[in-house]
């Protein structure tokens, strides 16, 4: 389904500031999984999610979606067929379009955009009734400017728009860490939900250890740009907290010991 | 103020708040500060004029005024989002780049369209008096323009313009591509400014490559009144709103300008001075008004 092979990426190349983000990363995502991603701070996580995305492009490697060598593609046009969330819920709706504007710009996504009418009132049904599933009385606020909404809210409502066009892929990048407990624990399940429904295949960037394991069919953790352990099936169901801590620290050892050899 | 000059004054808020929708496109809805519109006002008015003088029918001329207005508004959008030029400076280049080139097509700096055919025409020639027949000619095309402007922003493309001003990554990670709705929008406005300028022209009887002089402030001050007095909670009145603007700034100029204190009265010339004095006040005013109110 997606296929990374020798990607790497440079930040401020040439330069006192130069970041190493991603160290020639290959891996193949079958169609189908569901993948947390867990790394610590600039481990390079969100660098593998936007250029899967097409953000930026990279400085070596390929990437390929579906059979699609998407490599040069610019983001737009990977958005046919990969779909986002962010961590701002503020970044995935527009605050001063309405609620049924905003979805029915979800509901172009990737297609052409032309003079017919922007909201369409056969459209309107479905739009209720996928709010109706979220719960929180958006149905009956079909009209209202979604910069009327809280945190909470437009998050949610960003999962339904990216899925209102079943994408290829889904890319959630810590797309609960601005919400408060409860409010993330709500999107979480209704990401479950939307994700088993749909059958997609996720990638979901969490800081949490336990969303980690409880979540998805294959685990991965980053560190320095690289993936230090990929888990997937039996192996991912029974592993505990502890272990990817274990696994963590063993990773920051390594890179104690070779700081200790080159001070020595 | 008479009335003669009142009427006048709302002629020209009409015809400029064609210009002044142009402007609200790029200035609030794209979130593009275009200053090409100091440029591609003349350049509407030297289209049309040479046009005319060449004997082409005036509402045709109008017609490639639209389209040399969107070719200007192109070049600047291209520079800046192909280029990776700052929006204002793309604009400036666009702006100084049209002086020379209305010259070029009018074969001088200016043009008498004195005796020629003009809109006007078919409207006098109904028996309506010429003083009257601008304001209906100007009024009949500054609605159409702001119907056509108000349904166009809301069809699917529509849609997709003001989600690029107000939220670029969201609109990109649904698949649009910003920098062609950016080059599509900041065009249109164009077109629109440079319709303005062909019908000030026609209804000047000249075209002088001096005209767009102070354009984009004059726009920016029509929009700020229009929104502080009339509002702007959704698409259509925002440009009505806009429309209006550009009416109560011409007749705040009119008024200003037949004032008198003493042996003092402002000329023709203490206009930019005055719209800049006006804007900075629209400008500061919520400020000040929210740090009043905070006490």
């Amino acid at each position: 389904m997606i296929s990374l092979d020798n990607c790497s990426k440079y930040f401020h190349k040439g330069s006192v500031n130069e970041v190493f983000a991603l160290n020639s990363i290959s891996i193949d995502i079958d169609e189908g999984d569901f993948i947390s991603i867990i790394g610590s701070n600039g481990a390079g996580k969100s660098t593998l999610l936007n250029s899967i995305a097409g953000v930026f492009m990279l400085d070596s490697g390929t990437i390929n979606v579906g059979n699609r060598d998407v490599t040069t593609w610019p983001e737009y046009k990977r958005a046919k067929f990969i779909s986002r969330v962010f961590q701002d819920p503020l970044l995935g709706t527009c605050p001063s379009a309405t609620i049924e504007q905003n979805m029915a710009l979800a509901k172009k996504r990737g297609q052409w955009r032309g003079f017919s009418r922007g909201v369409k009132a056969k459209d309107r049904p479905m739009f209720q009734e996928k709010l109706k599933m979220l719960g929180l009385g958006l149905e009956n606020r079909l009209q209202d400017r979604v910069g009327l909404l809280s945190g909470g809210q437009r998050q949610a409502l960003t999962m339904l728009m990216a899925t209102m066009v079943r994408p290829e892929v889904l890319l959630l990048d810590e797309h609960i860490a601005a919400l408060d407990p409860k409010t993330a624990n709500q999107i979480l399940r209704l990401t479950e939900e939307i994700v088993g429904e749909q059958e997609l295949t996720t990638l979901m960037i969490t800081h949490n250890m336990k969303h980690a394991i409880e979540f998805g069919n294959r685990l991965i953790m980053l560190h320095q740009g690289r993936i230090i352990s990929d888990v997937a099936g039996e192996e991912k169901k029974s592993l505990t907290v502890n272990d990817l801590l274990q696994k963590f620290y063993d990773s920051s050892e390594e890179e104690l010991v070779t700081d200790a050899m080159l001070l020595a | 103020m008479t009335v003669y000059a009142a009427l006048g004054a709302v002629e020209q808020g009409l015809v400029y708040g064609i210009m002044v929708i142009g402007v609200y496109l790029t200035f609030r809805i794209l979130d593009f500060p275009d200053l090409t519109v100091d440029g591609s006002l003349p350049l509407g008015a030297s289209i049309s004029a040479v046009a005319i003088t060449n004997g082409i029918n005036p509402y045709y001329s109008l017609m490639f005024a639209l389209l040399g207005g969107f070719v200007a508004g192109m070049i600047t959008a291209i520079l800046n989002t192909k280029f990776k030029i700052l929006h204002l400076l793309a604009s400036i280049l666009t702006m100084i780049a049209l002086y020379s080139i209305n010259i070029r097509i009018m074969g001088g700096p200016n043009i008498a369209l004195l005796g020629s055919a003009t809109v006007f025409d078919a409207v006098i020639a109904w028996g309506i008096p010429g003083q009257y027949a601008g304001i209906l000619i100007f009024a009949v095309f500054a609605l159409a323009v702001t119907g056509f402007i108000v349904w166009f922003l809301k069809t699917e493309l529509g849609m997709a313009i003001l989600a690029t001003g107000d939220n670029p990554r969201m609109i990109t990670s649904l698949g649009v591509n910003t920098h062609m709705v950016i080059i599509l929008g900041v065009g249109l406005s164009n077109g629109l400014v440079a319709l303005s300028g062909a019908l000030i022209a026609q209804n000047q009887g000249a075209a002088d490559v001096g005209m767009g002089i102070g354009t984009i402030i004059a726009g920016l001050a029509s929009v700020i009144i229009g929104e502080t007095i009339f509002g702007d909670n959704n698409i259509a009145r925002a440009f009505v709103a806009a429309l209006l603007g550009s009416i109560v700034y011409r007749l705040a100029i009119a008024l200003a300008l037949g004032l008198e204190f003493g042996g003092f009265s402002f000329s023709p010339s203490d206009l930019n001075l005055i719209t800049a004095v006006l804007v900075v006040i629209a400008l500061i005013a919520p400020n000040i008004k929210k740090k009043v109110v905070a006490r």
